[in-house]
């Protein structure tokens, strides 16, 4: 695509962060540094803060402690620009489904011509050329987070948070997805994706961040940590053993 | 995006205005329910309305409200029936010089079997007193219209404050003359109304006339210039054109020949 | 009683007749009412969605205060705009009083409160929805406002009908400001009103049955065209 930024970009790094509710810490990251070339998945079981991790890495929520910086900054209004998330279940606005990228389109201030073009190239390139008139809420779950896919590339991120996207869809649309999200990361979109599914962890991932209880359990190459984890935790999750 | 939703509402609003102003010069008559539901101003205003392409818009409210709005300056010439209280209006300033117009009379109602036996003698206060002692229902306007206020002046002569009975025998309804009306004859209650608004009344039910032709049943009619000094708004000119016109030789002969089933209904004395 | 069926029949002709006193009383019924609907919508719908995705001190009072005056007892309303719009009133000179735009100014007045509540309640549980997807996408609370408010407009379709049934079937303020005078500032409710107090009970009913028709008929005209609109996907807006 042509919004994709190549070469070294969009180096993420966590100091301190620390998120607390009612004195008990929800996520507690003294320290992770995403950098690698190729998809970050983060990896772990239901409430291991995976969700809150991507959120304010994406500035959704604020720590109560520490910082996020990109490239060695604060995450401010400028990165937010240069960043984009897909959501669990996606959030299409109830319009048609250009719509839903015109809307993302507008807000970078192009023209009407380009804007058009760039539709239809989306469009094409998550297989829902037909469908630029039909509402989008009409779509199936499948093509609707595609879309969403779309219209968070439509905005031209140098890193793209993914939150479960799969978890709702079937194999095969599940395989379209990932399709999507590797031809992204080839271009040059940093890829930060949350999942539970190990086997799309083994599918996609570059690197693997493995949570458990709010920390950061394991952070290295898929292979290594998916062949051969150095912490206890991480070895029963991929058991597919009962953590506590 | 604030200041285009003001400027479309602006916008939108002075569509309406003006469509309303560029009509013909029109004046503002505050006058009673009366005069209108009796058809006499449907009946005799096109007439004025033909010779001088001034429209007359009738406010018709209670004599009490209508003299009211014209202290406001919301009228340009006052048409009730209260003569004590215009004569006051002008007093005060409000108004330029008051003339008689016409008069009708007030009649008093009641259920056919006329439980107070009021039905003896064209003698309102000896009727009223039969009403108070027998306690039978009476509706009263209780709105400080004219008829009220001329029910209140019979009262004083029974030496009765019906007041003190409100809410048993004695209903005030607060309303209109027709809406009065309405609640008399749901109730089967006495009431008294201008023979106008009575005969020109559609929901009469068991009611029918118990009491007329007391000379002091006589309901004077007068018209008002709202006063200028009072409010410049005020249409002066027109105003008084109209006043000239309904008080002088053709304003007086509609009055005269206007009649509701072969009777009539007002009768013109203007000096 | 009277003879309901043939008054009924009468007033049904006159309007199929085309009885032109009846007609003009009729279109400016609905003039008012739509001019009035229409305004309130501009002032009410960006409020009320503000309100939703605002967060300040008072909030809470402020859409209760919202809320309460959905109830606002039209004669108070009509009193209230009279006392503004008199002679004797600040907005006097206007020489507004016993217009038709008097009677939407109370109209307006009844109608805004409606349409903020409305759209406040609609609104805000878009915005739930919505909320972490728009910041996500970098848009603030107030620029989703708009953004909002199309995105409910099927909803507030409704809110828009609720303040028009409230408008068009409103008598008590529209009475005191039009002052009900013949060709100028008669309508429907006002007509209804006048032939009560003349002891025309079938005729007044009559007319309060053509006004009902009328309110169907507009809803659902709008319902119809709301739904062919979304229909049709709304492709490029």
């Amino acid at each position: 695509m042509r919004d994709a930024v190549t070469g070294a970009q969009g180096i993420l790094e966590v100091n301190n962060l620390r998120i607390e509710r009612d004195g008990k810490a929800l996520l507690d990251v003294p320290h992770l540094c995403l950098g690698g070339p190729g998809p970050t998945l983060i990896l772990g079981p239901n409430g291991a803060g995976k969700s809150l991790l991507l959120r304010c890495l994406h500035g959704l929520i604020h720590p109560d402690r520490g910082r996020v910086c990109q490239n060695g900054a604060a995450l401010n209004a400028g990165h937010k620009t240069r960043q984009a998330m897909v959501f669990q279940s996606p959030v299409l606005l109830r319009r048609s489904v250009a719509a839903n990228l015109d809307f993302v389109l507008k807000r970078r201030s192009l023209p009407h011509a380009e804007r058009k073009q760039r539709i239809e190239a989306l469009l094409d390139e998550g297989g829902l050329g037909g469908k630029a008139r039909q509402p989008a809420r009409s779509l199936s779950g499948g093509e609707a987070q595609r879309l969403a896919i779309l219209r968070a590339l439509a905005l031209g991120p140098e890193t793209l948070f993914l939150d479960e996207p799969t978890s709702a869809l079937d194999p095969s649309a599940t395989q379209m997805i990932e399709r999507m999200i590797l031809r992204a990361s080839e271009r040059g979109v940093r890829i930060v994706m949350v999942t539970h599914d190990i086997g799309q962890a083994r599918r996609l991932a570059s690197d693997i961040v493995m949570m458990q209880a709010g920390r950061v359990v394991e952070h290295g190459k898929a292979m290594q940590v998916l062949e051969a984890p150095e912490s206890n935790e991480s070895r029963r999750y991929l058991d597919g053993g009962l953590v506590t | 995006m604030i200041p285009e939703f003001i400027r479309a509402s602006i916008f939108a609003l002075g569509l309406t205005a003006t469509a309303g102003m560029a009509e013909e010069p029109f004046i503002i008559v505050q006058s009673t329910t009366s005069t209108q539901n009796s058809g006499l101003l449907d009946y005799i205003l096109p007439g004025f309305e033909a010779e001088t392409g001034i429209d007359v818009r009738v406010v018709a409210v209670g004599t009490g409200q209508a003299i009211r709005n014209a202290i406001n300056g919301d009228g340009d010439v006052l048409l009730v029936h209260s003569k004590p209280a215009e004569e006051q209006f002008v007093t005060d300033g409000w108004g330029v010089e008051r003339f008689d117009v016409m008069y009708n009379d007030f009649v008093l109602v009641g259920p056919k079997s006329d439980p107070a036996k009021v039905k003896v003698d064209a003698d309102i206060v000896a009727a009223l007193a039969a009403v108070a002692s027998s306690q039978a229902p009476f509706v009263s306007r209780g709105d400080d219209s004219g008829t009220h206020k001329a029910e209140m002046r019979h009262w004083e002569a029974v030496g009765v404050d019906p007041t003190e009975a409100s809410g048993t025998w004695y209903r005030e309804a607060g309303a209109g003359m027709g809406a009065s009306l309405n609640v008399a004859s749901g109730m089967g209650a006495y009431i008294l109304t201008d023979r106008a608004t009575w005969l020109s009344f559609g929901n009469r039910g068991d009611l029918e006339i118990l009491v007329e032709g007391d000379p002091r049943l006589f309901n004077q009619y007068g018209v008002t210039l709202v006063n200028p000094e009072k409010h410049p708004g005020v249409r002066a000119a027109a105003g008084q054109r109209f006043i000239d016109w309904l008080i002088g030789p053709d304003g007086q002969a509609g009055i005269e020949s206007y009649e509701l089933d072969g009777q009539q209904m007002f009768f013109p004395n203007a000096n | 009683m009277q003879d309901f069926a043939s008054e009924f029949t009468r007033a049904l002709s006159l309007i199929l007749e085309g009885d032109s006193e009846l007609w003009a009383i009729v279109l400016l019924s609905l003039r008012v009412s739509i001019f009035a609907v229409l305004i309130s919508a501009l002032i009410g719908m960006p409020f009320g969605a503000a309100l939703a995705v605002a967060r300040f001190r008072g909030r809470r009072a402020l859409i209760i205060l919202v809320n309460a005056l959905m109830g606002l007892p039209p004669v108070v309303v009509g009193l209230l705009v009279y006392l503004m719009l008199s002679r004797s009133g600040p907005l006097g000179v206007l020489e507004l009083l016993y217009t038709p735009t008097a009677m939407i100014i109370a109209q307006v007045v009844l109608v805004t409160p409606i349409m903020a509540a409305l759209t406040r309640q609609v609104v805000e549980i878009l915005a739930e929805e919505y909320s972490e997807q728009l910041r996500s996408l970098g848009v603030s609370r107030l620029a989703s406002v708009p953004v909002l408010l199309w995105d409910a407009r099927l909803a507030l379709v409704t809110a828009l009908l609720a303040g028009f049934g409230r408008a068009i079937a409103e008598v008590g303020a529209v009475i005191i400001v039009g002052g009900n005078i013949n060709h100028v500032t008669r309508v429907m409710t006002t007509t209804i009103a006048l032939e009560t107090s003349k002891g025309n009970l079938a005729l007044a009913l009559a007319l309060g049955v053509i006004l009902i028709g009328l309110a169907i008929a507009v809803n659902a005209m709008v319902s119809a065209l709301a739904l062919r609109a979304e229909r049709e996907g709304l492709s490029h807006a």
